[in-house]
């Protein structure tokens, strides 16, 4: 016996494993390159240039742009949007925490039923759906009408336009994308874990926050990942309900590349969006990591 | 203290003052009965074994006892309390899972102390008592490593220190040892009577093995299909099955099928000899007769004759397989010692009519 013949066929299957994986994934590759890589590419190139005057760009390098975004009228806006899309992720976690739970603890053929409710929403135009918002929150809308009606509040409530409208807009947009991978993570959890703690001593509140929180993070972090990545680049809901306002960093974005035609300054504001994300892509995965194996301690 | 279990040995398994009493106990799933009306009695400091064959309901009956299935009818009494009205988490009862449970997240010694951090003992007490148990199931270096960092047998042994850890006055094994070998075994066998004798814990132990139950257990409870068939000490579960199926899943037995006579099996114009041992039997009836209650003997003597079909010695002990006309299945004789009869000889077997089992039921 030598090694011998084992070490090509080795070989060859190693290579056809290569051949496969790759066919797999082919197509997505192509998908991303045409469509991420060679965006994002530009954008990146756009960052050093001049603006042209009707859009485009002037290719005279330059690091004005930079130093444009580093003004505090465009860093509050950054700021106030991450502080938007925080809030929504954090009521769109408080609300869709317990949805998941409940619809994980439904009988199995009810699941499925609840799971279609959740993404119904879906199945309709995302901006029919803002603007219904819109019949739903400003001074004649249901919602005054009944507070008033309820003899709860004198005048109506200045409710559209606000922070606080953007917010729930937001949170009603994306509430899905939290409660499916969270559900599903509890819906993957052990439920004899559950019982263990219970059968060692401890009660309902020490047993979620022992097992099924800890166990179910990475439902979690990707959920809230899920909500806030959208949510901070979302235009449509803060001019909808925010009636310009309430800006976002996604309406400047937008602006600057379709009103005021400065697309290497659109791109620098894109640009650090892109970072963030990408910090906060690398983040959740190491901590989703970290949380599902339990580390294996390295 | 050390108190000795006071189980007598009764086929009905009522007791004078059980710690556990279990009246009547149903569970259905959908069209499946896990358990069908399961009446039954622990004593205080016993080791209580479940056997049957997979899907007998062993591990509902421990999961009704540890509170995850609530029964459908029937009581289940602690002593004097209710067992039934409180919740899992505040019965004095621990359950080591068949699957484990071990929880991932947390390191090994984590686990093993969490039930002792929910009792709210000192730090010092946890620290002291995880080291005892991991010491006594021999995983002391392996404290700091996650569940998935370990093989199958460590996690079982995780789980069993888990559970024992607690000192609960009962305490439900769900096939503790079934994934350790031989040695790892049979040392968590000394250590389990151990904790029975010393600390005075009640087990009630589920397993697979016949030899772990016969060895271990005070008492032995064989279910099938959701139903308690015999409650009896080893011995006499072994020596006076109340039917076939105890018979026949306890050991190995030679079985005989015919009609019950006078004295016996009459099996064509013979009259195989065997007693009855749980009342009179009429009508359609088997014999069983344990291999090693065989003997060998003159032909005169013969009760049933045959030809070697294989010998095999085990060291200790031999068996002969000997097919006999008109029998499915070949007859086999054990005994002590080397095989007396070599393959394709005639042979004829004798049994004292005492240890022939003499069982109603039809084939
Ligand atoms: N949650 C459940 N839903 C439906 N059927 C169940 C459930 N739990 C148990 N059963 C059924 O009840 C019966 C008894 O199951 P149980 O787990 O008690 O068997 P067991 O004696 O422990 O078997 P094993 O030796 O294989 O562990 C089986 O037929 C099983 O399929
Ligand atoms: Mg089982």
């Amino acid at each position: 016996m030598t090694a011998g013949p084992i070490a090509p066929g080795r070989g060859a299957a190693r290579r056809r494993a290569l051949v496969e994986r790759t066919a797999l994934l082919g197509p997505g590759l192509l998908y991303l390159l045409a469509f991420m890589a060679i965006p994002i590419a530009l954008i990146l190139v756009y960052t050093i240039f001049t603006r042209g005057r009707f859009g485009g760009v002037v290719f005279t390098p330059t690091l004005d742009n930079f130093t444009r975004a580093l003004d505090p009228i465009y860093t509050a806006v950054l700021g106030s949007s991450l502080a938007i899309a925080g809030i929504t992720t954090t009521i769109a976690l408080l609300l869709g925490y317990p949805t998941a739970y409940a619809i994980a603890m439904l009988p199995k053929r009810w699941r499925t039923v609840a799971l279609i409710l959740v993404v119904l929403p879906f199945w309709t135009n995302f901006l029919i759906r803002t603007y219904a918002w819109i019949v739903l929150l400003n001074s004649e809308g249901v919602v005054n009408q009944a507070l008033v009606g309820a003899g709860l509040i004198d005048r109506p409530l200045e409710l559209l336009y606000t922070r606080g409208a953007v917010v729930a807009g937001l949170v009603y947009a994306y509430l899905p994308l939290m409660i499916l991978p969270v559900y599903a993570s509890i819906e993957r959890l052990d439920p004899q874990l559950r019982e263990a703690a219970a059968n060692l001593g401890a009660g309902r509140a020490r047993t979620f926050f022992d097992v099924t929180l800890p166990l179910t993070l990475p439902g979690v972090i990707t959920g809230a990942l899920f909500v806030f990545v959208p949510s901070l680049g979302n235009f449509i809901v803060p001019e909808l309900l925010g009636g310009g306002k309430t800006v976002m960093v996604g309406n400047v974005i937008r602006d600057q590349f379709l009103k005021a035609r400065d697309w290497p300054f659109g791109a620098v504001l894109a640009l650090a969006v892109i970072v963030f994300l990408v910090v906060l892509f690398v983040l959740q995965s190491w901590a989703s990591r970290r949380v599902s194996t339990g580390g294996r301690d390295a | 203290m050390t108190t000795s279990p006071t189980a007598p040995a009764g086929a009905t398994g009522t007791l004078a003052h059980p710690l556990v009493r279990i009246e009547g106990v149903s569970r259905r799933f959908g069209d499946v009965v896990a358990l069908d009306e399961v009446s039954l009695e622990i004593a205080e400091n016993e080791f209580f074994a479940l056997l049957g064959p997979s899907g007998c309901g062993k591990t509902t009956l421990l999961r009704v006892l540890a509170g995850f299935e609530q029964p459908d009818s029937g009581r289940v009494l602690l002593g004097e309390d209710d067992l039934l009205g409180s919740p899992p988490n505040r019965r004095p009862v621990n359950l080591m899972f068949q699957s484990y449970a071990l929880f991932p997240h947390m390191s090994v010694e984590r686990n093993i102390a969490y039930g002792l951090e929910r009792e709210g003992r000192p730090k010092a007490e946890i620290r002291h008592r995880v080291d005892e148990v991991l010491v006594t199931v021999g995983l002391s270096g392996l404290a700091k490593r996650r569940p998935s960092q370990l093989s199958g047998g460590q996690c079982q042994r995780v789980a069993l220190a888990r559970a024992i850890v607690k000192r609960p006055r009962l305490l439900l094994l769900d096939e503790p040892l079934s994934a350790l070998d031989r040695k790892v075994r049979a040392e968590m066998q000394l250590e389990l009577k151990r904790l029975q004798h010393e600390v005075g814990i009640t087990f009630v132990v589920v397993t697979h093995d016949q030899e772990e139950a016969m060895s271990m257990a005070d008492r032995i409870a064989v279910m099938a299909d959701g139903r308690v068939q015999q409650i009896a000490a080893p011995i006499d579960l072994y020596q006076r099955p109340v039917n076939f199926f105890v018979a026949d899943f306890i050991g190995t037995s030679n079985v005989f099928t015919g009609v019950a006579a006078e004295g016996g099996l009459r099996v064509g114009d013979r009259v195989l000899p065997g007693r009855a041992v749980n009342g009179p039997v009429t009508g359609p009836a088997r014999l069983v007769v344990r291999p090693e209650d065989t003997t060998l003997v003159e032909e005169s003597q013969s009760l049933v004759s045959g030809r070697v079909l294989e010998t095999q010695f085990y060291g200790g002990v031999s068996t002969v397989a000997i097919v006999v006309e008109g029998l499915s299945e070949p007859l086999l004789h054990t005994r002590p010692g080397v095989p007396e009869a070599h393959r394709d000889a005639i042979v004829h077997l004798a049994w004292d009519p005492d240890k022939a089992v003499l069982l109603e039921g039809t084939s």
